[in-house]
């Protein structure tokens, strides 16, 4: 074990004196207090310092942070007032519609109170469409999308084939013109190489292909009857604009560049040109593939799997160990909820546990149950298990201890024994708490499977994802997002569909 | 002995500031058999507490109360009891609620669905015997409570504000079908309420009940009831005694309230 001490040491930095606080081992033989010396420039740090040392930098960070934030929030106004601009357009022009097509009186809008009567409110489907809609239609504009028609795409990069022109000029002054072709294609595309004419003079035209949204430098003496380095040569004008620049003189400027419309051209300080096509509007397939493309990644994953996994295996072990999990939680949770909802005991034995556990996510115990458990199936469903668990233990005691007295009282006045009135009332009582608990629960699991899979993993719609993440391919990212969320939303919705047929008297009470 | 005796009931509540507050001071009541009490009283008065003690879901702390001649130690099928609201069991039929107490008891399905069919007949339900309780609305579903306790054939009906959440019209009607099936069956009832009209119109006897301590402050012996069996209510509310007897209850009841609020305004 060795001995640590906080210093707090100046020393110059970029000609300023700064002075920090740092944590320093104790040299081995020297005891702080007797032998120690600190080390050049430092000296032992007093309790205040350590304490305004640490929150000082940690101020002086989230402050800087917070600026981050803000300024990123600030950005994001714009988006967000067009976004609310759209769904309020959208609003009137779909009630247009409608009342265009069915006039007719509506009276529910004449009853006193609709705003804020909050059963009045349901969601209306229309809408549900259009958003789905436009979610896709931004998609599909952003990248370009064959779904969505051409105009309603943002300027696409530039591809395909332009030139433009230089002027060289050598060391006694001559100077000549050549041109540049630039031939833009799409990645993975493998153009033939093309021939162009030297054309006349001493400057030789050339060639470059450059990939979509890559640039490429010309090192245009390469072929020409001068260079930068024996001849002093260099470029003078661009397309006939001229400018004045020396990249062999010292403190000679900032290169000059030019705008062409279809692409930027730029000097480098080394006298060579840089040509970047435009770029457009569009993303890149690198950071949003287009619908089709995901769409087309699906039906390929679904016949042939994706690294030697099917995506039935995939999700099937994903839904595997949720189902497992969850059931093995509520197998625990619910007898434990009840045991703590009935007997003063059990309650007090159980709080400081539950209470406990119940705020620590289950992420924050995959590295212990990794360690544990390995990264087999059991660590997975141990996590799942113990994020079931805990809710389904406090929708348990909360549904036990939320029955009404008086139907206890009325089943002892009607002569029913303890058991009974557990039975017979207790246990049907909590049933609706016990299925919001386990809407929750498996809301939760879904969640934590996948980052579990994230983590450690063979297969699993999670891990999945992982793999593809170091494969660079976004579309299969993407995929495993929406795959996880219609998965999700579809276990909701099952839910759902089983709390109306097995406790229809939820609510009702 | 069949009947209810209360003798000396006091009831004492300890609160966690040290202070007790006492509900009840020497209650003493009897009762024969297939009496109906109604019980009155500015809020705060210990009716309910009263109530609690005879069915036996609080322990006195002193005193006992005695039915059939054995103190009372707990909750019995002996003693039915009907709420104000929410005592249904909604996720049972209404079929299923009004025979929980046989079931329970262990009887057989065909000794106690007759019974149970006889029941909902007569409170008027025989069309809704295999709807959900959350389906009927608030009457029906005090009338259903009425048949659930009635199925079980206790000793002592009690009632703590039975027809409470109920509007105007439906509790006049379920009034007449207290008074009917308290004729029919000759249950000894005690009935819990806040209007002095149900008390009068329901009650063979009258409790007015004084708070602070909780005690018995006068006891009336009326007519209304047994003639309200077989008539209208509205003609017995027209009886020359109705109206004196309710201004003078009321009076009572009204001096009380001021006392208290003027006690309270003192005291602050």
């Amino acid at each position: 074990m060795v001995d640590t001490v906080n210093l707090m040491c100046t020393r110059q930095r970029l000609g300023e004196e700064q002075t920090t606080l740092q944590a320093s081992p104790v040299p081995e033989g020297q005891v702080v207090g007797e032998n120690y010396t600190p080390p050049e420039g430092c000296e032992l740090a007093s309790g205040w310092e350590v304490f305004s040392g640490q929150f000082g930098t940690l101020g002086s960070e989230l402050w800087t942070e917070t600026g981050n934030v803000l300024f990123a929030a600030v950005g994001a106004i714009p988006s967000f007032i067009g976004y609310v601009l759209i769904i309020l357009i959208c609003m009137f022009a779909w009630r247009a519609v409608k009342s265009f097509l069915t006039p007719k009186r509506d009276f529910t809008s004449l009853k006193t109170v609709t705003f804020g009567d909050e059963s009045a409110v349901r969601s209306e489907f229309p809408a549900s469409i259009i958003s789905i809609v436009f979610i896709f239609l931004i998609w599909g504009s952003f990248t370009g999308s064959a779904l969505v028609p051409s105009f309603l795409h943002l300027p696409a990069p530039f591809t395909g084939e332009n030139k433009f022109t230089y002027t060289v000029e050598d060391a006694e002054g001559n100077r000549d013109d050549a041109d540049v072709f630039v031939r833009v294609f799409e990645a993975g595309a493998d153009p033939d190489e093309i021939e162009v004419a030297e054309g006349d003079g001493f400057a030789k035209n050339d060639t470059t292909d450059v990939t979509v949204y890559r640039s490429e430098i010309v090192t245009w003496d390469r072929n020409d009857g001068v260079n930068r380095r024996d001849d002093g040569a260099r470029i003078v004008a661009i397309n006939g604009e001229e400018f004045d620049f020396d990249a062999s003189a010292e403190n000679n400027g900032t290169p000059p560049s030019f705008e062409l419309g279809w692409a930027r051209v730029a000097i480098t300080e080394r006298g060579t040109i840089n040509v970047s096509p435009d770029a457009g509007w569009q993303m890149q397939p690198l950071y949003l593939p287009a619908p089709e493309v995901v769409w087309n990644r699906f039906i390929e994953i679904a016949k042939y799997g994706y690294q030697n996994v099917y995506l039935t295996v995939h999700l099937g072990f994903s839904l595997f160990r949720v189902v497992v999990g969850f059931l093995l939680g509520a197998a625990v949770g619910i007898p434990l909820g009840y045991a703590m909802g009935l007997s003063n005991w059990f309650r007090g034995w159980f709080d400081p546990i539950v209470e406990f556990m119940r705020p620590v996510p289950p992420l924050a115990l995959i590295p212990l149950v990794i360690i544990w458990f390995g990264i087999g199936e059991v660590g997975k469903i141990f996590l799942l298990f113990l994020a079931a668990l805990w809710i389904m233990a406090i929708a348990a005691r909360s549904g036990v201890s939320g029955v009404r007295i008086t139907k206890v009282h009325a089943a002892y006045s009607l002569g029913a024994s303890k058991w009974q009135i557990l039975r017979h009332v207790i246990i049907p009582n909590s049933l609706p708490e016990i299925f919001t608990g386990a809407r929750v629960a498996m809301g939760v699991c879904w969640g934590t499977v996948v980052a579990a899979e994230l983590v450690a993993a063979e297969e699993g719609i999670g891990k999945m994802i992982t793999t593809a993440s170091k494969f660079q391919s976004t579309d299969i990212i993407l995929l495993g997002v929406i795959i996880i969320g219609v998965v999700g939303f579809g276990i909701d919705m099952l839910m759902r569909m089983a709390e109306r047929k097995l406790v229809p008297w939820k609510g009702k009470g | 002995m069949s009947g209810l005796a209360i003798d000396n009931i006091s009831m004492r509540f300890d609160l966690p500031n040290g202070s007790h507050v006492q509900a009840l001071q020497d209650v003493t009541l009897d009762l024969k058999q297939g009496e109906l009490l109604s019980v009155l009283g500015p809020s705060g008065c210990g009716k309910t507490t009263l109530l609690n003690i005879v069915a036996g879901f609080l322990a006195p702390t002193g005193g006992e109360t005695r039915v059939n001649g054995h103190v009372v130690e707990g909750p019995d099928a002996e003693r039915g009891m009907v709420f104000q609201q929410g005592a249904l069991f909604e996720w049972m039929s209404v079929r299923d609620n009004v025979s929980f107490g046989p079931r329970m008891a262990g009887k057989k399905k065909a000794d106690y669905m007759g019974n149970v069919d006889h029941l909902l007949d007569v409170v008027g339900l025989q069309d809704f015997k295999e709807k959900m309780v959350y389906e009927l609305s608030g009457g029906m579903q005090q009338r259903v409570a009425l048949a659930r306790c009635l199925a079980n054939d206790p000793d002592v009906i009690l009632m703590d504000e039975p027809l409470g959440a109920l509007d105007a019209l439906t509790r006049e009607k379920m009034q007449s079908l207290v008074l009917k099936l308290w004729k029919e069956t000759g249950k000894t009832i005690i009935l819990i309420t806040h209007s002095i009209d149900e008390a009068l119109l329901l009650g063979e006897r009258v409790l007015v009940m004084a708070p602070r301590p909780g005690r018995i402050h006068k006891e009336y012996r009326l007519p209304f009831a047994e003639m309200g069996v077989d008539a209208d209510l509205r003609e017995v509310k027209e009886h020359p005694d109705y109206a004196p007897t309710r201004e003078e209850i009321l009076t009572m009841i009204w001096n009380m309230e001021e006392e208290i609020m003027g006690r309270t305004e003192a005291g602050a």
